[in-house]
């Protein structure tokens, strides 16, 4: 793959307190790209996550996405803080789906997806509410639009805040476990949802405990351990003939 | 143990699943009933036979002396409330603003405000003049401090900036309550941070304070007849105003406590219909 470069991290380190979550990671992803980060409890992957989007404030190092230094801005040699309005701005291009989901539990489906359009982009009513007609029948619930976040399944649910996050028409979407809080049979319904968006040509970033949508669907496997990122490749080979032991052990540990 | 034990045969079973059931009598309950209804009607005949002069009741309803302190009363819920809230939600968001100088103030604030009794509070406001007899900013503006105290302004500040240290508790559980995922979501959709108060997150948290709130409203249409004590026209200060002349106390405080038992009931019926409103979206129904 060829394509431009969409999220690169360099030697970006995160602590909390005295604990260092993030040492030094380094990661690129393209555009097109579909990712995952796989990895022990515990190794970084959310931090990682959050950092892209600056949920979590970077201690050193720097991220671009979409072309920009995210989170910052250079005059000489220092790179100064942004303001939460310019923070606010960088972020609507980078979509979010959470491992708990999520929603806005005040709206229904559709007002979910309408309201960063509405709110943020300033999108038309008219406008937001076909396209998020449109999104809810791409990921199959175009008749649940007007049902609150309470009386759908966890599978619906996730399917929203997926169909919420491409409301904002973003150039990247960040995934965090997305199937871990659903029951069993639930999974797939989600995973198909993202399976067609990553055919569609969305890049996308996925944390996930889903082999199966790691060798499938993603492009590039990354594997996380003790705050570091150990290896990134075509997913192919980091599955199957992995560089490093350590991700070895954690394949044969999953795949038992 | 009941004396119908699991018969040997399905037939018999069968035949006595097929018995009429009788429902219990509740025996208890109608004795129960009976004596309460008993003492209310007796109550309600010594109030009738008592030294109350109820036509004279009837004739002082509806005076417009006393109209117009229900209006001033319902003037001063309004305005001492509105201040109180928008107080209490300064000072709640002053208590989780992260700014160390802000919370310490808002901490001192619903400490001083809520420590003093209202009624001191009202008489420190009316009589500020005798402290600060001129007020303003100097070289910019400045006033008579007697001028400006009126009973309204005193009894609302009085009145609004307790509140406010009350319902700043009420606004921060409020808040808290909202689950830290929906700060998070909020943002992911490019929210600011007002941005995420005003539609994500305070909409959520109107579930968990409207019911408090609304306790407030209440005990704030009561709490306004203390503004009687500086002279504000309300309820209670009309009602006395008549009896001073006519001397039919106990007349009139039946007329007055007719007119707040109306309007708290109208406000509870109001209530009622906000926090199901306010409830939509929520699958989890309060019944034990
Ligand atoms: N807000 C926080 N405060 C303190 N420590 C934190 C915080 N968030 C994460 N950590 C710590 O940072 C480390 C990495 O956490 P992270 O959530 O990124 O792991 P993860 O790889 O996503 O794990 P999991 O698979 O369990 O979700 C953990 O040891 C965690 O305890
Ligand atoms: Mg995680």
């Amino acid at each position: 793959m060829t394509s431009e470069i969409l999220v690169k991290a360099v030697d970006v380190c995160k602590r909390f307190g005295t604990f260092k979550a993030l040492h030094e990671v380094g990661l690129e992803v393209r555009k097109g790209e579909v990712s995952c980060i796989i990895g022990p409890s515990g190794s970084g992957k959310s931090t990682l996550l959050r950092c892209i989007n600056l949920l979590e404030r970077i201690d050193s190092g720097a991220i671009w996405a979409n072309g920009e230094l995210i989170g910052y801005r250079r005059d000489g040699n220092k790179l100064y803080e942004l303001s939460d309005v310019e923070i606010a701005r960088q972020r609507r291009s980078i979509g979010m789906v959470f491992q708990r989901f999520n929603l806005f539990p005040h709206k229904t489906a559709l007002e979910n997806v309408i309201e960063g359009p509405v709110q943020v982009l300033g999108e038309s009513a008219k406008a937001a509410r076909e396209h998020a007609m449109e999104l809810l029948k791409r990921v199959g619930l175009a008749d649940k639009a007007g049902n609150y976040p309470a009386e759908l399944s966890g599978g619906q649910q996730q399917r929203v805040a997926i169909a919420r996050a491409m409301g904002m028409r973003p150039s990247l979407i960040l995934f965090d476990e997305p199937t871990s809080a659903l029951d069993p049979e639930l999974v797939a319904e989600v995973l198909d949802v993202m399976n067609d968006l990553a055919a569609s040509g969305m890049t996308m970033i996925v944390v996930t405990h889903e082999m199966g949508f790691a060798r499938n669907v993603s492009n590039t496997v990354a594997f996380m351990d003790g705050g570091r990122l150990i290896e990134h490749g075509p997913s192919a080979r980091v599955l199957t003939q992995p560089d490093n032991p350590r991700t070895a052990d954690f394949l044969k540990a999953v795949q038992r | 143990m009941t004396d119908t034990p699991l018969p040997h045969s399905s037939r018999d079973a069968h035949d006595i699943a097929h018995l009429q059931l009788v429902p219990r009598k509740h025996v208890g309950r109608k004795v129960f009933a009976a004596i309460v209804l008993f003492l209310v009607a007796l109550l309600i005949r010594a109030f009738v036979v008592g030294q109350i002069e109820w036509p004279v009741v009837g004739q002082f309803l509806f005076a417009p002396v006393i109209i117009q302190g229900i209006w001033n009363t319902l003037l001063m819920t309004v305005a001492a409330m509105s201040l109180g809230i928008a107080l209490g939600v300064l000072i709640a968001i002053m208590r989780i603003s992260g700014n160390p100088v802000l919370e310490y103030i808002a901490l001192v604030y619903v400490w001083i405000f809520r420590g003093a009794p209202a009624l001191l509070q009202l008489l420190l406001w009316f009589n500020l003049a005798l402290i600060f007899p001129t007020m303003g900013i100097p070289g910019l503006f400045e006033f008579n401090t007697v001028e400006v105290m009126t009973p309204f302004i005193a009894a609302m500040l009085g009145l609004g900036i307790q509140q406010g240290a009350y319902t700043s508790e009420v606004v921060r559980s409020g808040l808290l309550s909202v689950d830290a995922g929906q700060y998070e979501a909020a943002r992911t959709i490019g929210m600011t941070g007002m941005q995420t108060l005003r539609r994500i997150v305070l909409p959520q948290a109107m579930r968990v304070m409207v019911p408090p709130v609304g306790n407030e409203v209440i005990s704030m249409v009561k709490l306004t007849s203390l503004a009687s004590v500086i002279q504000y026209s309300e309820i209670l200060h009309n009602a006395q105003v008549i009896y001073y002349a006519n001397t039919r106390v106990l007349e009139l405080l039946m007329v007055a406590s007719f007119w707040y038992l109306a309007i708290v009931t109208v406000l509870s019926l109001i209530q009622s219909r906000i926090e199901r409103y306010y409830a939509r979206g929520t699958r989890g129904r309060t019944t034990i």
